[in-house]
């Protein structure tokens, strides 16, 4: 066996690090014009392609690199399948956006790609150094892009604010690993696990400590209540495709990698850390739904209803389960697509002065444009849940975990919360149907409205037979990647 | 059964869908065609629903015309009906042409998104009072929340936005806590299947919790004092035929969830907070009926009293016998005529004064004789005249009620009399007396689409007054089943209770 060969697992990552630094050649090579940057894009969007197509044709056995730091299973390839499809849409969804701005530069695709190759690192981390390792490759492409409009205030300021809070939690991160590994003797997920089990090993509490440090770091990143103050005014400062790109690939992956820690490497003290998902899940759903109240701004509103929508997720970590992992699945599957429509409609919001964010520009959009209108309406109503819309069954398959779990309190105070956060969603609603009609938007790029137009579809039509059944039953394959 | 392939229930439910499918390709501009089309197909829907009518077999208490398919690993996409539902399937696909010709005028803005969200609405009510699968039943239940929500908020009156909000969000609360109770029974029983967890006897503790979360969403729905107030909002700023679904159709989904969920399936909780539902049931008939007197719009008049009605409903439903499920059942299909009739009614006044002010009208007896005629068929209906179809299910309710608790039937009874006091006191104020506002010297006699609406309504008004029996007949397997199997479960609660 060649030694290429042995490496198989990890081709996607290699292909996409290798092609990140080709890229960067090839931009740095051309003339600095629009339309090259915009060929490297889409070259970049190939790139993402091919490396999805890599991993969705790897074998199903679980397999494990480098002494075991790095795992490809089941659960592996299905989150890096959503993060590859976020990532290549938010970029496709970024290039009109940014030409507009003047601001189409190649190092834009470059750096999603190197930030994609550090997520597809931390969904496979299997070793808390290569966690490590993956963690902070992607947040340092991610302070970059952040900032990527560096003549906007707003931009840089999103873009520091970024990256002071994601240092503070990589500290974080930092010192609880050292913790674990001081206490556990081991940085392998595998190792860690052997050791941090039974009543003994869960009262030991430089273990728990270092576990809860851990988990806040994480919590950072999936911005879960109380680490969630950063999100706002990142999403709101940051252009709106980077936000686009924030809201969905980072989130997956960093979901993935809670999830790969707390069931892959201490599900001997589940306990413990059930109790922080718990505490996060409902902080996270109730605080979301209240504060997304009063936004008046839309990208601000997206960033509390993302919010609410990690900590929906939590919900179905917090239960611990089989059918608690597999609702975190199925839940982050249809919250990619969610999220990717509706920061597609919110880019669809242009006028001659330039894109417009408040959300009463959107009054009377039913008049002027419908197809955009009903498709965003089909996307918020899915985002509050409604059925038989694609956001309903995410929340349907984490609740049943809780129910099954008898998580009670959380599960009352979850859908509590939801019909809470229903009532700012069907004010976008009520905006776009009820309200007088505001002069319309420009014409949809068609980029955006295949985005549109494919996001709004698939939330409507979820519930055929044919769209619900494989991705429950490829979430349901997933989860079986750890043991319960 | 081989009609349509085994497939009659899906087709009766999505050809609405097909429909609105239709109407969606149409150009905008084409107001007629979304028009034509619309009713057009609602009318192919009622004819297809007949002959669940004709071929019903009657001597069984089993679902029938049942269709199963694989859908969700557990969750089957499983449609099937009995006597109990099959009135409601033919109340709603008969109710849905004649909202489209009541609409045919008075839409005139965004007519095309009009006719979708009301065919997509016939589609989903359908699929509730046919899906035998928990989980199938609530995502049509829900989903109807979207196009009512926008029937109401886009081509309702003043106050439309509130409106529409509060009926959402009230809905919207109450369902959730269902959901919830639904995933506990498919984590006790293994099973969404509605025939099987009929039988599939609950813990009496877990009885309690389930039985209130239903209740939470169904009291919403149907409403019940104290969490009605809703329903006159939504009433008053819906457009007609928005009033008139929300009062036949949707309100009838609360009483049709008690008797497919609450009783059958949490026996014992139902026997022990029978007297709960009382309390409310009586709550309802007298204080909403006092409310009534004292509307001064005539919509809101009807709402409140479509909420007493539905006092006699629950009243009815928790007697547990055969006469109060009767009743309660030919209750609902009544109000269904009757409450729908009475909104089109005031949805001829509207089109045509712009207000639904009662001080506004008065002596259009003058000028309206075809149109004060119907609408005192639908008045007497509403007071429960004997020879009319209200007649029947107040007095088997309150038969029933009688047997149950005397001072039960005793007080319900007091809001038959403040039936008449508010509808009579209604009618006298629009329509009797000297026409003296100019604005009415003009007012015109209803035209033949309105009388079109109005006959059918009129005819089974007076129809299921004289002679209710094909409906007693169509629901008495059903009913009898509903009544024995309750029964059973009590008495084997009771020795439990003895060992």
């Amino acid at each position: 066996m060649s030694l290429l060969q042995s490496y198989a697992p990890i081709w996607p990552e290699l292909l996409i690090a290798v092609g990140a630094m080709a890229l960067l050649m090839l931009g740095v090579v051309r003339p600095e014009t629009e339309a090259n940057a915009r060929a490297i894009g889409w070259l970049a969007i190939a790139v993402l392609v091919v490396a999805g197509w890599l991993t969705a044709t790897q074998p199903a056995p679980a397999q494990t690199l480098f002494e075991g730091a790095f795992i490809v299973d089941t659960f592996a390839r299905f989150m890096k399948l959503l993060v590859l499809g976020g990532s290549a849409v938010a970029l496709m969804l970024a290039f009109d956006d940014f030409a507009d701005a003047k601001t189409m530069k190649f190092e834009y695709p470059v750096l999603v790609l190197l930030a994609t190759a550090g997520m597809l690192m931390m969904i496979s981390a299997n070793d808390l150094i290569a966690l490590y390792l993956g963690l902070e490759l992607q947040s340092l492409a991610l302070y970059v892009v952040a900032a990527f409009r560096r003549d906007s205030v707003r931009s840089s300021e999103a873009g520091l604010k970024y990256f002071v809070l994601g240092a503070l939690s990589s500290g974080m991160l930092l010192y609880g690993a050292s913790l674990i590994y001081g206490f556990t003797g081991s940085t392998g997920f595998a190792t860690i696990a052997t050791v941090a089990k039974g009543k003994a090993v869960a009262d030991n509490i430089g273990l728990v400590i270092g576990l809860v440090f851990l988990l806040v770091g994480l919590a950072f990143k999936i911005s879960a209540v109380p680490f969630h103050m950063w999100a706002p005014d990142v999403y709101e400062g940051a252009p709106t495709p980077v936000t686009a790109f924030f809201a969905s690939a980072p989130k997956v992956a960093a979901m993935a990698l809670l999830v790969r820690v707390t069931l892959g490497a201490f599900p001997g003290v589940a306990p413990q850390w059930q109790q922080v998902v718990t505490f996060m899940a409902i902080a996270s759903m109730v605080l979301g739904a209240f504060a997304a109240i009063g936004q008046t701004n839309i990208k601000r509103l997206m960033a509390y209803s993302s919010i609410a929508n990690v900590g929906f997720a939590l919900v179905g970590l917090a239960a611990g389960s089989l059918e608690g992992t597999q609702g975190v699945l199925i839940y982050m599957a249809i919250y990619v697509v969610m999220t990717l429509g509706a920061f597609a409609c919110i880019l669809a919001m242009r006028r001659d002065g330039g894109p417009v964010e408040e959300i009463e520009e959107l009054a009377g959009l039913a008049r002027t444009n419908l197809p955009v209108a009903a498709a965003l309406a089909a996307l918020m109503f899915s985002l509050a849940g409604i059925p038989p819309l694609a956001g309903f069954w995410g929340k349907y398959f984490v609740f049943l975990a809780a129910v099954k779990a008898s998580l009670w309190p959380l599960a009352v105070i979850g859908v509590l919360a939801s019909v809470v956060g229903a009532y700012y969603y069907l004010r976008i609603v009520k905006i776009m149907f009820m309200d007088e009609a505001r002069p319309a938007f420009l014409p949809v790029r068609p980029a955006v409205g295949v985005v549109i137009a494919v996001a709004g579809l698939f939330v409507v039509v979820f519930v055929a037979p044919f769209l619900v059944a494989p991705l429950v039953d490829a979430a349901e394959a997933a989860a079986r990647s750890f043991r319960y | 059964m081989t009609i349509a392939g085994g497939h009659l229930l899906s087709l009766i439910t999505f050809l609405p869908l097909a429909g609105a499918l239709l109407v969606a390709a149409q150009n905008r501009e084409a107001v007629g065609n979304a028009r034509w089309i619309a009713l057009w197909t609602t009318l192919l829907t009622f004819l297809v629903s007949l002959p669940l009518w004709w071929y019903f077999d009657k001597s069984t208490a089993n679902f029938q015309f049942v269709e199963e398919a694989r859908w969700l690993g557990p969750i089957k996409y499983k449609m099937g009906i009995d006597g109990i539902s099959m009135l409601f399937v033919i109340l709603t696909t008969f109710l849905m042409p004649l909202c489209i010709l009541a609409s045919w005028e008075a839409i005139e803005e965004r007519v095309k998104e009009y006719m979708i969200a009301f065919l997509v609405l016939e589609t989903l009510m359908i699929g509730v009072f046919c899906a035998l699968d928990l989980v199938l039943f609530y995502l049509f239940f829900e989903a109807g929340l979207i196009p009512m929500f926008l029937i109401i908020g886009v081509w309702g009156g003043k106050r439309r936005v509130y409106a529409s909000f509060k009926f959402f969000l009230y809905t919207l609360l109450g369902s959730v806590l269902m959901l919830l109770a639904m995933m506990a029974m498919y984590w006790h029983a293994g099973t969404t299947d509605i025939p099987t967890l009929m039988t599939a006897k609950f813990p009496k503790d877990m009885q309690w919790w389930l039985w209130l979360a239903f209740f939470a969403s169904f009291a919403v729905k149907m409403p019940m004092w104290p969490v009605h107030t809703w329903l006159p909002d939504a009433h008053v700023e819906a457009p007609t035929a928005g009033s008139v679904i929300l009062a036949a159709i949707l309100l009838k989904m609360g009483g049709y969830g008690f008797l497919r969920f609450s009783v059958p399936m949490f026996p014992v909780a139902s026997q022990e907070l029978a007297t709960f539902v009382f309390v409310l049931s009586i709550v309802a008939i007298i204080y909403t009926s006092l409310v009534a007197l004292a509307q001064e719009d005539v919509k809101k008049l009807i709402a409140y009293s479509s909420v007493a009605h539905m006092g006699f409903v629950t009243m009815g439903i928790f007697t547990f016998n055969q006469q109060g499920l009767d009743g309660a059942i030919f209750q609902m299909l009544s109000h269904g005529l009757v409450s729908a009739a009475l909104f089109l009614c005031v949805g001829v006044l509207y089109d045509r004064m712009h207000t639904r002010e009662i001080d506004a009208y008065g002596g259009l007896v003058h000028r309206m004789p075809v149109y004060a005629f119907c609408f005192m068929v639908f008045t007497m209906a509403n007071v429960g005249l004997p020879g009319t179809s209200g007649f029947i299910g107040e007095f088997l309710t309150l038969l029933a009620a009688f047997k149950a608790n005397t001072w039960v039937a005793f007080l319900a009874t007091t809001g038959v009399i403040l039936s008449a006091a508010y509808a009579l006191y209604l009618y006298r104020r629009v329509m009797f007396g000297e026409l003296v506002k100019p604005s009415l010297k003009s007012i015109a006699d209803m035209n033949w689409r309105e009388i079109a609406v109005m006959a059918p309504l009129v005819f089974l008004t007076i129809l299921f007054g004289i002679y209710p029996a094909p409906v007693l007949d169509v629901t008495a397997a059903s009913v009898k089943k509903l009544v024995a199997n309750y029964e059973a479960a009590i008495k084997a609660a009771q020795a439990m209770a003895l060992q």
